[in-house]
């Protein structure tokens, strides 16, 4: 009998199943995942030496917590510190991102458009993209002063440039046959961008948001560090000075917090809004 | 007495050069002379490179000749617009517009006709008036409805096209053609990605519409079978550089349908016609 393998096979193996699974696994997954985080957080902190530097839940609660959030009664303590903390991180954050959305969604298509205006634009927008966001906050304090402008304007700078990129990577990948066939309807310019280039561009655009907000988040932070008393980078900054751990991850704990947050209302808004996809 | 057909689209002399990014010139049409006459409906076979794309994109006026011109009612095409619909063979829909809203899409920039009658003041007779004005939503949609109906797809018409299959695509391709009333439709291989059954299915559909409202077509295909079923003239080009090499009538009757392929003429005509093409091939060949 003839061997019809001339050499040895490779094995079949089974098709990993590559499907997301059933729903209700996930979830049970995932809310397992962050209980067994905390309880190692736990642990570890439980640790003589570790315990000192990685401050446990316990101490945020016991300690940070009460500190940040009372209701001023004694007069020691600032009330509801957190909360203000806070409120003008979220502000500085959506303040800097919107403003950089909406700037970074027109140039990103002028320079899918307009050859000239990307040659023009372009090296400029790559060699800034470069440089890290806290380079920036010497000039721009010189500039605008320690206020809330300048914070806004480094948070600004940061995440037009990644959303103009992002925006732009789409509206370079648009579908040319579909702007033909919009040019065979007889549409003008300004037409075939809001009716084709724009929702084509969608997903890009909310990738772009969802990129920028981490962006603004991780600048903010970069920003609220050179000196402002309201902030939770600054509460970060001032904890480290005290050796107070408990407050330093507290605050981390916040800032993750928002970004996830944020993250959510775009990924949600992004599902609603390309269900054709 | 037959009346002396109207002459539609005028080809004169087009050349069209490609430069290659190393400069490289390539020739793809080689002084193409060819009128489409009103009403009629024109197939372009050829081989594989021969042009026949270029043509049409030409004629589309989504490219520009290297030389010659080509003329619409006399007037010379100088860009693309919508008196020309155009059927690209990856289908084009809108993938974030439902069925419907894909159909609709032209209609913006479709001027309706208005028909009003006044009496003039002077000479106090009645008189024709004639205005254009934009489609209404209602009427966008009435139109909308009509075409669906025609291509089958009015239970899909709030579906977005990732959920259609390629026939239904393609149908859908063609009522958003027929829906902006073009004076002539150009075909790129409508049906080229499709599988042998759904072909057969659209190009039945194709003609029924077709015999219904005689739009003059312009047809490209690699499929001599498919050219000669629909077609009322058949236009065979050289390999490279394309130029017209022949044009057959077909003289078979309208209406028609699958059973057409079994009469004797029709196989004539498809074997006339292949061996042509397949001598240009063995032309690219060499």
């Amino acid at each position: 009998m003839f061997n019809t393998h001339a050499h040895p096979q490779a094995k079949p193996r089974k098709l990993k199943d590559f499907s997301e699974g059933s729903r209700t696994v996930r979830t049970i997954t995932m809310i397992l995942s962050v209980l067994g985080g905390i309880a190692l957080w736990t642990l570890l902190s439980m640790l003589p030496g570790v315990g000192s530097i990685l401050a446990g839940p316990q101490d945020i609660i016991e300690k940070a917590l009460p500190e940040l959030l009372n209701d001023g009664a004694t007069g020691e303590f600032e009330r509801m510190l957190l909360l203000k903390h806070i409120y003008w991180s979220s502000r500085r954050v959506l303040g800097g991102w919107a403003v950089a959305f909406l700037a970074a969604v027109p140039v990103a298509f002028l320079m899918g458009w307009y050859k000239t205006f990307r040659n023009v634009v372009d090296p400029w927008i790559q060699f800034f993209r470069t440089i890290p966001p806290i380079a920036l906050i010497p000039m721009v304090i010189l500039l605008m002063g320690t206020g809330e402008k300048a914070k806004i304007t480094v948070i600004f700078v940061t995440s037009f440039l990644v959303m103009t990129v992002t925006v732009y990577q789409g509206v370079k990948n648009i579908d040319m046959t579909l702007v033909k066939a919009a040019y065979t309807f007889g549409l003008s310019d300004f037409s075939i961008f809001y009716r084709v280039v724009i929702p084509y561009s969608f997903p890009f655009i909310l990738t772009a948001a969802r990129l920028g907000v981490s962006t603004a988040l991780t600048t903010l932070i970069a920003a609220e560090m050179t000196g402002t008393f309201y902030g939770l980078g600054s509460m970060i900054q001032t904890a480290q000075i005290y050796f107070r751990m408990d407050k330093v991850i507290l605050g981390i704990i916040c800032i993750g917090v928002i970004g996830f947050i944020l993250d959510r209302l775009l990924l949600l808004a992004e599902k609603r809004l390309t269900r054709w996809q | 007495m037959a009346q002396e057909p109207n002459a539609k689209i005028v080809i004169n002399k087009v050349r069209k050069v490609f430069k290659g990014h190393d400069g490289k010139e390539t020739v793809a049409l080689n002084g193409v002379d060819l009128t489409i006459y009103e009403n009629e409906f024109v197939c372009v076979v050829g081989p594989s490179g021969c042009g026949k794309t270029t043509l049409l994109n030409i004629i589309a006026g989504l490219e520009n000749a290297t030389e010659g011109e080509i003329t619409l009612n006399g007037e010379k095409i100088i860009g693309p617009g919508n008196d020309r619909g155009v059927i690209f063979q990856q289908y084009a829909l809108f993938p974030w517009l439902t069925v419907r809203k894909n159909i609709e899409f032209g209609l913006s920039t479709l001027m309706k006709k208005c028909v009003t009658t006044v009496r003039n003041e002077k000479t106090g007779q009645q008189e024709e008036k004639v205005t254009y004005r934009r489609y209404t939503k209602e009427e966008k949609h009435q139109l909308s409805d009509k075409y669906m109906k025609m291509v089958a797809l009015t239970e899909f018409a709030d579906s977005y096209p990732k959920e259609l299959s390629g026939g239904m695509k393609q149908r859908v391709a063609i009522a958003r053609g027929y829906a902006i009333a073009p004076q002539v439709l150009l075909m790129d291989e409508p049906f080229g990605a499709l599988d042998a059954q759904t072909r057969a299915q659209l190009q039945e559909d194709l003609l029924k519409t077709w015999e219904q409202d005689k739009k003059t077509c312009f047809f490209i295909t690699h499929d001599v079978e498919e050219a000669v079923l629909l077609a009322s003239r058949v236009v065979i080009m050289s390999a490279r550089p394309g130029r017209v090499k022949e044009i057959v009538p077909i003289d078979l009757p309208y209406p028609r349908n699958q059973a057409t392929k079994l009469l004797p003429e029709f196989n004539e005509y498809k074997n006339r016609i292949w061996e042509n093409v397949y001598q240009e091939y063995l032309e690219v060949k060499k």
